[in-house]
């Protein structure tokens, strides 16, 4: 038995019906796949985008329509099946076919697995009004509804990428915004601590009440939120908790199946976690053979081309490795933050235009004598110049010398 | 084949420069320039590769 599938027939399920799973839906039918495309999805929605989820909607400037990433009429034309509010849960791999939670049963020649990643939440805070995170469309429209209320204070705990935008859009609402971090300085473990504090630094400059290097003891209130308790002893009071500490992989209904689970469902080089099943997006960890290393990825870019080479290798066994130079932005206050490559904090860092006072640069990282990253502060092109340095496995002297 | 970028929506973050340098760039300024807004046949699997890999949904391709 050959592992690719047959073009003109069989049937693909696709569980997770978000950025990943629609791609992956769409480049079966590009690549002339005619047989059966399921594609399902937890969530009540069709599928739907979720950076404007921390930044124009929740600021109130879209609204959720506008994050629609497909219709039923587009699903329909290519004769995609959505079944929306559906759970899988469990799989078996002998007989290849899916449980739902419902008790219905899906039986499957090739099987994509999208199902993303979830937001880490803070125990005990769980029956506590006015605790958020920031995930799904639904977490937007009830962080939105207690920013319309008119809070007083909002304390976001952690301040990684989503928690640094909610704190920038509730500013720019015009909310009192506290911000806990437990790292010395914002995102200093990916970026460093020298453009970790430019981090900062922008966001005390927009009236950010910025703590580092202290943690959340305790989310005080008995029905409603009323104060954080901080590791340094002290208390801010709020009636909004933004919690951004991080996102755990969905793969609790992949136990049991066989598929090696790591942090994220362990896939090949080339997408594939077993014979007619491959993993892709937030929920993906393979071998990025440019870079050497295991990696999961939560980008935007990732989840959308990893979808599409996903779908190509369940049709076609001998497709190349998936080794993309991952990339993403941030979009914080009136800045384009853009990350490409894979940097470590302790990596050599040099500022290649602009400066870091202005927070109008780019600066790239290097480790071993190679270019490893780029980080850019309004500076898309130069990110995107140096990104191709960085697939071309540049050395670190000839980025220097690039000029752009 | 003609290109339309809806300027709107662009966020001139180069995605599409970086898969048709010939075609889109994004200049000091940080706007979008389209260098070429009805490439030849050939190049339309690069610019359906645009279409899709941009973040924003801008660009689409007008057949007049
Ligand atoms: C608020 C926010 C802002 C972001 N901003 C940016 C940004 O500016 N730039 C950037 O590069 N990236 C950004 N991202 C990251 C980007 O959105 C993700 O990388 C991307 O959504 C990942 O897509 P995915 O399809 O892999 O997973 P997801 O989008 O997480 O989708 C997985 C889907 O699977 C469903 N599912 C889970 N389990 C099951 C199951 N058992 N059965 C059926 N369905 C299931 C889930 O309900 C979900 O709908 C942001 C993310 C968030 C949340
Ligand atoms: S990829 Fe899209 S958003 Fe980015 S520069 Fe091109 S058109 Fe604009």
């Amino acid at each position: 038995m050959t592992e690719s599938l047959n073009l003109s027939s069989g049937s693909v399920v696709i569980v997770g019906a978000s950025l990943a799973g629609l791609n992956a839906a769409e480049a079966l039918r590009r690549a002339g796949f005619e047989g059966q495309i399921t594609l399902l999805g937890e969530e009540p929605h069709l599928p739907y985008d979720r950076p404007p989820l921390s930044k124009q909607v929740l600021a109130g400037d879209w609204e959720p329509e506008r994050t629609a990433l497909s219709d039923a009429e587009e699903l329909a034309a290519d004769s995609i099946d959505i079944r929306l509010g559906e759970k899988a849960a469990a799989l078996d791999l002998v007989s290849r076919r899916l449980t739902l939670e419902n008790g219905e049963t899906l039986d499957f020649d090739g099987l994509v697995i999208a199902t993303g990643a979830r937001c880490r939440t803070l125990t005990g805070t769980e029956n506590l009004a006015g605790v958020h995170v920031l995930r799904s469309l639904d977490d937007c429209l009830a962080l939105r509804a207690d920013f319309e209320a008119s809070p007083q204070r909002v304390v976001v705990v952690g301040a990684g990428f989503i928690g640094a935008e909610v704190a920038a859009t509730a500013r720019g609402r015009g909310l009192q915004v506290t911000m806990v971090e437990a790292l010395a300085n914002p995102l200093s473990r990916v970026l460093g601590d020298e453009m970790g504090s430019v981090c900062a630094e922008m966001h005390r400059d927009h009236g950010v009440d910025l703590r580092t290097g202290v943690g959340v003891d305790a989310v005080v209130g008995t029905d409603r939120v009323q104060s954080v308790v901080l590791s340094d002893g002290s208390s801010v009071d709020a009636d909004v908790v933004v919690v951004g500490i991080g996102v755990i992989p969905n793969t609790e209904w992949l136990h049991g199946s066989g598929l090696t689970l790591d942090d994220g469902v362990v896939c090949d080089a080339t997408c594939s976690a077993a014979p007619g099943v491959v993993a892709a997006g937030d929920v993906a960890r393979w071998p990025n053979e440019l870079f050497g290393e295991m990696m999961r990825v939560e980008h935007w870019d990732n989840a959308a081309a990893q979808g599409t080479h996903a779908a190509r290798r369940l049709l076609d066994e001998s497709v190349e490795p998936f080794a993309p130079v991952p990339w993403f932005w941030s979009d914080q206050y009136d800045r384009k933050i853009q990350l490409a490559g894979r940097v470590r904090p302790d990596d050599e860092i040099q500022v290649v235009t602009g400066s870091l006072q202005e927070r109008r640069f780019a600066a790239i990282y290097g480790r071993a004598g190679r270019i490893t990253g780029v980080l850019g502060f309004n500076r898309p092109r130069h990110v995107m110049r140096y990104r191709a340095l960085i697939a071309q496995q540049a050395s670190f002297e000839e980025a220097l010398a690039a000029e752009f | 084949m003609r290109i339309v970028v809806d300027f709107d929506l662009c966020e001139s973050n180069a995605v599409c420069m970086e898969i048709a340098p010939d075609i889109f760039e994004v200049r000091d300024d940080d706007f979008l320039y389209i260098l070429n807004e009805t490439p030849d046949e050939a190049d339309r699997a690069r610019v359906q590769e645009c279409v899709r890999r941009c973040p924003k949904q801008a660009i689409s391709i007008a057949e007049d």
